[in-house]
């Protein structure tokens, strides 16, 4: 009898590393799994419209995002939920001021195709990296907030920090089967030389799965990226 | 009239490279004769003046109707951010851009430089603004054509299995 009693913890624990490796290496191999399908054309004939989730940058990048609105086909990219820094009352206004013309022209409801939102930022400009790590942290909860309300299918974005809590929430999502996504990343016009951190996370942890670029030298150092020219 | 702009920045160093007697003395020596600051978020407010020996200034810190100035002038000054950049070659005012070198992340000098280096722009520093303006050569400069999202689009749309146009 106490021999069994001094054996069952022995059990237990070795019952317990198996379970943890074996959770671990499920988990490990959905990822690759998520990685490895990430990155591939979907194979949806279905043409139904998809949820998008648009987040907006300031100034530059808003411009460059709205660039690309106007010439997806809208009608597929639809409810779209527009996101951008709590810091930032530009991007929401400007985003606003596009879908109500986009909605003069179809004659559509604003309010039910496009939802306007604002996130906590992780880094201001000028930000210091080390107080970043707190700031962080806040903005991940909050974006973790806004993306189980949103669950998008689509996620376009194009820098800065404001979209690398979102898109490492989609990316788990995708690993936990909550919610499968695609992101599209363009890394702004201003970066000729070198990527934002940003787009050079999204692009090191293949967590984009389109990423565009619209310099050439940029392509010839990231041979995954599309180089797609200026779009200003 | 030469707009100078900084956009939602703060860049004294840029309003006071503008503000100093040599730069104002050469842009009115070079046939301009109203200066308009936008200083944003700066603190350093330039020397106002009614062009009784020269230039005329005046500032603001922000505006709705920066696109309206922006297509009045004939010289335009701006900070290297890209909006007020391709803001300004997409109305083909000649423009030098002038890079903030206290910035943490000065990304944007590559912008500055690429352009310049293709033509559609002058890249300056506050403390070279001054030889800019004096050696500036509107005639070389090339005209922007503007760029273009399809490419984009068209890849987002192939990938998601959407008709391509």
């Amino acid at each position: 009898m106490p021999g069994i009693v001094l054996l069952l913890p022995l059990m237990d624990s070795s019952v317990t590393i198996a379970t943890v490796i074996l959770s671990i290496s499920l988990i490990l191999s959905r990822v690759l799994y998520v990685i490895y399908w990430s990155g591939r054309p979907l194979r949806n004939k279905s043409l139904e419209p998809v949820s998008t989730l648009i987040v907006l940058g300031s100034g530059g990048h808003t411009a460059e995002m709205l660039n690309v609105l106007s010439v997806l086909q809208k009608d597929l990219f639809s409810p779209r939920f527009y996101i951008a820094a709590a810091t930032d009352n530009m991007s929401l206004q400007k985003a606003r001021t596009y879908e109500n013309q986009l909605a003069d022209k179809t004659g559509a409801e604003v309010d039910k195709i496009a939802q306007f939102m604002q996130i906590y930022r992780s880094r201001e400009v000028g930000q210091s990296y080390f107080t970043s790590v707190w700031t962080t942290l806040i903005a991940t909860l909050h974006a973790l907030w806004l993306m189980l309300k949103i669950r998008p299918q689509v996620i376009l974005c194009n820098g800065p920090g404001t979209c690398i809590p979102l898109c490492v929430i989609a990316f788990i999502f995708k690993v936990l089967g909550i919610r499968w996504s695609s992101i599209f990343y363009v890394e702004s016009i201003a970066r000729v030389k070198r990527l934002s951190l940003s787009g050079l996370i999204l692009y090191k942890l293949y967590m984009a799965d389109q990423f565009f670029v619209q310099w050439p030298q940029l392509q010839r150092m990231y041979p995954r990226a599309h180089y797609v020219g200026c779009l200003m | 009239m030469v707009f100078v702009t900084v956009g939602t920045t703060s860049f004294d160093a840029l309003v006071r490279a503008v503000d100093t007697e040599q730069v104002k003395q050469i842009l009115y020596a070079r046939g301009y004769t109203h200066l308009l600051i936008q200083m944003g978020r700066g603190t350093y407010n330039p020397t106002k003046s009614h062009g009784e020996d020269g230039l005329v200034v005046d500032y603001f810190s922000f505006s709705s109707s920066i696109a309206d100035h922006l297509k009045s002038a004939s010289l335009v000054i701006s900070h290297a951010g890209s909006g007020s950049i391709f803001e300004t070659l997409r109305l083909g005012k000649p423009l030098i851009v002038v890079v903030n070198e206290d910035l943490m992340d000065n990304h944007q000098i590559e912008l500055a430089e690429e352009l310049a280096e293709r033509k559609h722009l002058y890249c300056a520093r506050p403390q070279t603004l001054h030889q800019t303006i004096e050696s500036l050569n509107l005639e070389s400069l090339v005209p922007y054509t503007q760029g273009d999202a399809k490419p984009v689009a068209t890849l987002i749309h192939r990938f998601l299995g959407f008709p391509e146009d």
